[in-house]
């Protein structure tokens, strides 16, 4: 029966009736109606320190539970804030939705206090959005955003609501039916000619890689992708957001594959007779030189996004459907086979390199980011969720932190958004409070949105964060000293004391500069109830090896020095 | 080379400014585009003539598809298409023979929709080559103001596009 509700009342409806029991967001002028209906409905809202956070919350909250994150901000600045956390989704493809308080309608366009055009600013950085200057219009709005945020390829779409909107009433009653939009058609399945075209190319095949990507999270297609790979023999090499969608320990998967891959996936797939795309956009971090690509492989695309066949890569096949389903009529045609040669050839390339350099070192009292993370994978057992900043750290964390289960590993790979870790870490956390969740950071990352330890704080979540200090801004030091001939400019970085600023917080903070201690800290952290800062002070010079420079053919990798010119560990802060 | 693309669009607001953002981010450049009402409800149609090769309009035609408010696109750049495009000029009578103008009308099919005391306004209808003619005939005798509409297309012979099927 309908019922007289307002508009702001109105939003808590539709949010509670997609199943949302928990947003992140920050209040203010133009979306206050809103927060004030919110009292009355059953959603836990957690406060941030800045609108930035909320989306990174949002964002790590859908990635580890595979639901749809949700951000709300006030109108102008607070909108404006959540521009890198709706670019950083839209770049990994998040199913998100963003909800500002916009101006009253009859103020819009003329610079009122708090205006801004955000349904503008956010243009090429939604999959969507929506201006909604009347009540009638927001459950409809609503109701299609949700829709496209986790349809077909998710991404972020943005509800931006006028306060006149928020404060009008109207009889309201939800409509069960399912959204129908005109326009907006998610692929309808792979096609046969095509299914055929792939499997004769698979056939043909002696020499197969298998590129997993993020798709296979997003569409569930773990079993099938185990079962595609059994079956036709083939190694499988990961792309960054792909990691935890193939199991690490399963003997076909060869390792990550790109600028901070593997050397041996990253020549397997450079002589490889046929290339798999699952659910991956051949990203310039992971081709190279794209003239020089796997010039001698066929490429089987399935992409749910239309516009990523033929982008970067001409597909000899190309499958436009849902990863998942796409693989089960697969499964069904293509056959039974062997590839044991062609495994023996790319286990061979491994040699002495499969083993990493860097854990044979003696300890010689320095500490090594790669020893952190690959202590803490040991003693998490593969388990934990870890969410990363970007740079250095991050690219240990995926060549260290082996992932079995998919949404374990929870980055910003596309967009590269430095500040990211901390708050994805607290939505992960948010989403599977059964887990145990790490923030892997850097010292400079971390400090871009550090703020959020206190909402951490406030909110009594508990995460692990390990930052690892080097007290460098680290990739780039290290393109400074590759590239561009060790000037180190703007990359030394002081950092506050950051175990004063745990305990300033009413938080354990834990300092670590010795890879003995990294073991007993590690345990303590996750002994505690309350967030846990560790501050590990590694190798100030260390890079990440092996690198394909950018641009550069993929084989055509920099690999780690023989005696590697290792200098001081970390000093304390001045 | 010209590449032209129709698109049919849900007539919303924004949609425009959507459209034009995939040409702007890759730096598409853009001839004409022009935008107008269907006989179908809530429907408008684009004719966008772009200066590109065959690979960048597949690349445009993929990106099109994924706005959401994009129904149709078609790619008339390999096949038979009518093309339409409308001038209306505005040309300088005074300190010229009249008789000129006349026969430049005459024998162009433009017709005269205005006149003024030291001008005459002319509409020129046709391909584009053909408006680009008649205005390079009228360039002596003095041009003093023009519009051009850019162009317009559609596919010749009994296929049409529709976007009923998405009602």
């Amino acid at each position: 029966m309908p019922s007289p509700r307002t508009g702001a009342q109105i939003i808590w409806e539709c949010l509670v009736h997609e199943g949302v029991n928990t947003v992140f967001g920050y209040p203010g002028g133009a979306i206050l109606p809103a927060y004030d209906a919110m009292l009355d409905y059953p959603v836990r809202h957690v406060l941030v320190r800045h609108e930035q956070g909320a989306t990174h919350m949002a964002d790590g909250y859908a990635r580890a539970g595979g639901g749809v994150g949700v951000a709300i901000a006030t109108s102008g600045p607070g909108a404006t804030n959540m521009v890198t956390g709706i670019a950083t989704a839209m770049m990994d493809s998040v199913p998100m939705v963003c909800i500002t308080g916009q101006v009253p309608s009859k103020l819009i366009g003329y610079d009122a206090f708090q205006e801004t055009d955000i349904t503008g600013i956010t243009l090429p950085i939604t999959k969507h959005s929506y201006l909604v200057t009347r009540i009638e219009e927001i459950m409809p709005a609503m109701k299609e955003a949700f829709h496209l945020a986790k349809s077909g390829r998710p991404g972020p779409v943005l509800v931006d609501i006028t306060k006149d909107a928020q404060q009008a009433k109207m009889e309201f009653a939800w409509d069960k039916t399912p959204v129908q939009m005109r326009a907006y058609r998610p692929p309808l399945g792979a096609s046969k000619s095509e299914l055929m075209k792939a499997v004769d190319l698979i056939k043909q095949s002696r020499k197969p890689v298998i590129l997993a990507g993020q798709g296979i999270l997003q569409s569930g297609a773990m079993r099938e992708v185990k079962t595609f790979a059994e079956q036709i023999n083939a190694p499988v090499a990961m792309t960054l957001l792909g990691l935890g969608g193939f199991p690490a320990s399963h003997p076909l998967n060869i390792g990550m594959m790109g600028m901070h891959g593997e050397a041996w996936v990253n020549h397997a797939i450079q002589e490889a007779d046929l290339l798999l795309a699952f659910g991956m956009r051949f990203d310039d971090r992971v081709t190279g030189n794209l003239k020089t690509y796997a010039v001698n492989a066929k490429k089987i695309h399935i992409d749910i996004d239309p516009s990523e066949i033929h982008k970067n890569v001409r597909a000899d096949a190309a499958i436009c459907a849902d990863l998942r389903e796409a693989l089960k009529d697969l499964l069904e045609v293509v056959g039974k086979h062997d590839h044991e040669p062609w495994l023996k050839y790319i286990g061979s390339m491994k040699g002495t390199a499969a083993v990493r350099d860097i854990q044979t070192l003696p300890d010689n009292g320095h500490l090594y980011a790669p020893h952190v993370i690959n202590d803490i994978w040991r003693i998490t057992d593969g388990n934990a969720i870890i969410a990363t900043d970007v740079g250095q750290h991050q690219m240990w964390e995926a060549q260290y932190y082996k992932h079995e289960a998919p949404r374990t590993l929870i980055t910003s790979g596309g967009l590269g958004t430095m500040g990211f870790g901390l708050p994805a870490a607290i939505g992960a956390k948010m989403a599977r409070p059964d887990a145990e969740v790490w923030a892997i950071v850097g010292d400079g990352g971390f400090q871009m949105t550090q703020a959020e330890l206190t909402t951490a704080a406030q909110e009594g979540v508990k995460v692990n964060v390990a930052i690892i200090n080097n007290g460098f801004l680290g990739m780039v030091r290290q393109w400074q000293e590759f590239f561009y001939d060790r000037r180190y400019a703007a990359t030394p970085l002081r950092s506050p004391d950051f175990v004063k600023l745990a305990e300033a917080h009413g938080l354990l903070g834990l300092r670590v500069d010795k890879r003995s201690d990294v073991l007993e800290a590690v345990q303590r952290a996750r002994q505690d109830e309350g967030t846990v800062v560790m501050d590990f002070r590694v190798e100030q010079e260390d890079s990440v090896y092996p690198m394909v420079p950018a641009g550069a053919d993929l084989d055509a990798m920099i690999r780690r020095p023989e005696k590697s010119a290792l200098v001081e560990t970390a000093a304390d802060p001045i | 080379m010209h590449h032209t693309l129709v698109a049919l669009v849900e007539d919303k607001p924004g949609v425009l400014n959507r459209v034009a953002l995939v040409f702007r981010r890759r730096a598409f450049n853009i001839e004409s585009l022009t935008v107008g009402r269907t006989s179908e409800p809530g429907v408008s149609r684009m004719t966008i003539v772009l200066d590109s090769d065959q690979t960048s309009a597949e690349r445009v035609t993929a990106y099109l598809y994924k706005l959401v408010n994009v129904l149709q696109v078609e790619d008339l750049g390999n096949v038979p298409a009518v093309t339409r495009d409308l001038a209306l000029v505005k040309v300088a009578v005074a300190g010229h023979d009249r008789g000129a103008l006349l026969r430049v009308v005459d024998e162009t099919r433009a017709h005269i929709v205005d006149t003024g005391d030291q001008t005459m306004t002319l509409e020129i209808t046709g391909e584009p080559p053909h408006v680009d003619a008649v205005i390079s005939r009228l360039e002596p005798l003095g041009i003093v103001e023009m519009v051009r509409t850019g162009q317009v297309a559609m596919r010749r012979g009994d296929t049409a596009l529709s976007a009923a099927q998405y009602s």
